[in-house]
């Protein structure tokens, strides 16, 4: 049911799972993103991030549960909607930069020329270089010209960030965030890098082992965490919390915990950064294994 | 016009330190009322920085009768920073006897820190939720 109160929906993920051969890549992942945020998909290599983003854009069909983006399963109907950059931000080596930028007008009926056109120029890119002799950052700058030209609603970006130095990196979010400020963008963005999205994203998915262990807003996540730390001595203090992670540095120990008010006295408490409360469920431990995984 | 400047590394939050920057630029000077503050988007692109953020350091200005919004034309200073109107003497006693109580209980200086800023932001919640 859709209230005319709620935000709409820009992608919902209900029961999500997926297995390449004997791997398990996705696991009864559910999740739902407003339109108009701005979400950091976190986990380690191999968290199942890729398999998840191909899904949602319609590359890969899941074994089970469904994606739907902007209200229904994805089609050739909401499909120009959306704009997508893989790993690596695959383009064409031997054609130009002008020959590139050509090619998306031909194939997308929303190709906005114009803007595509100034978000290359404003990265220096001559029109007629050939996208092979590009520098990482120009190549990255490019591809996501390619995608923004679109003009999607939703923005599915994986790894767009890895390999850019520090001014590639802060050029490239300031053109995605202008895209956001002035027209309301959806923007998923995968990384395994807390720092690179923090300042950026305003809702965070983390994957582990093909699980989504967090799906929040950023605001209210911090405000129902607290950081605990003291002496291994004073763990006891901690019983009966809901403790994310705990880790014991010789006679200390530092614990991420799920409250929103400081614990018990005798341990320190502080309310997480966005980085600590990432690396909290990111270094989560791993479910332990199921009967039935280890019969397999 | 106002360039921001973020510090990454200085463990405040974007936010706060738009705020910060924009309340020492009208009490140096830096800012009179009338001043425009740069867009949300032009902050946002020249930062790489979210535009909500932005919007939601400038309401916050807004509040405290620093800027104002003017429909279809930006953000504006608005006045000279407003003076507190308490007495800050008392506060200050108060708050002396209190740093000296957490000293005696063994808290450094970086415990204090981290105890006035949570607080601080507990209050907040609080107050916001009211």
């Amino acid at each position: 049911m859709h209230t005319s109160d709620a935000p709409p929906v820009a992608v919902a993920a209900e029961g999500v799972s997926h297995r390449y051969g004997a791997t398990t890549a996705l696991r009864e992942c559910s999740f739902s993103v407003p339109a108009g945020a701005v979400v950091a998909l976190l986990g380690r290599n191999g968290a199942g991030k890729s398999t998840l983003m191909r899904a949602i854009v319609g590359l890969l069909r899941p074994e089970s549960g469904r994606v739907d983006v902007f209200g229904q399963p994805i089609s050739a109907e909401v499909l120009p909607r959306v704009g997508y950059v893989a790993q690596q931000a695959p383009l064409y080596p031997m054609l130009t930069v002008a020959q590139t930028l050509r090619l998306g007008a031909r194939l997308n009926p929303r190709w906005d020329d114009a803007y595509a056109r100034r978000l290359v120029d404003a990265g220096a890119l001559r029109p007629t270089a050939k996208v092979g002799s590009l520098a990482v950052g120009q190549r990255a700058r490019l591809a996501l010209a390619m995608a923004l030209g679109k003009r999607p609603d939703l923005l599915v970006l994986d790894e767009p960030l890895a390999s850019l130095d520090p001014v590639a990196r802060t050029e490239l979010l300031g053109a995605l965030m202008a895209a956001v400020a002035e027209r309301g963008t959806t923007v998923l963005i995968s990384t395994h890098v807390v720092a690179d999205v923090q300042d950026v994203c305003d809702h965070v998915v983390v994957l582990g082992d093909g699980r989504v262990r967090l799906t929040a807003a950023v605001e209210p996540a911090l405000a129902e965490h607290r950081i605990a730390v003291g002496a291994t001595s004073d763990l006891g203090a901690l019983d009966g919390l809901e403790v994310v992670e705990r880790r014991r540095d010789g006679r200390e120990f530092t614990a991420l915990v799920r409250t929103a008010a400081p614990g018990p006295d005798g341990v320190s408490w502080h309310r997480p950064t966005l980085e600590e409360l990432l690396l909290g469920y990111l270094r989560a431990e791993t479910p332990q294994p199921t009967r039935e995984v280890s019969a397999a | 016009m106002i360039g921001f400047r973020i510090d990454r590394r200085s463990g405040t939050a974007v936010y706060a330190q738009l705020v910060q920057q924009v309340r020492q630029a009208v009490r140096t000077g830096r800012l009179v009322p009338g001043d425009r503050l740069p867009t949300a988007r032009e902050v946002a692109e020249r930062n790489g920085i979210n535009p909500n953020t932005v919007l939601r350091a400038y309401r916050d200005l807004e509040v405290a009768g620093l800027v104002e919004p003017r429909q279809g034309s930006g953000t504006f200073v608005s006045q000279v920073l407003p003076r507190p109107q308490l007495d800050v003497t008392a506060l200050r006693r108060e708050l002396a006897d209190w740093v000296d109580r957490a000293h005696a209980a063994g808290l450094d200086q970086t415990d204090i820190d981290a105890l006035v800023a949570d607080v601080s932001a507990d209050r907040k919640d609080s107050h916001a939720h009211q």
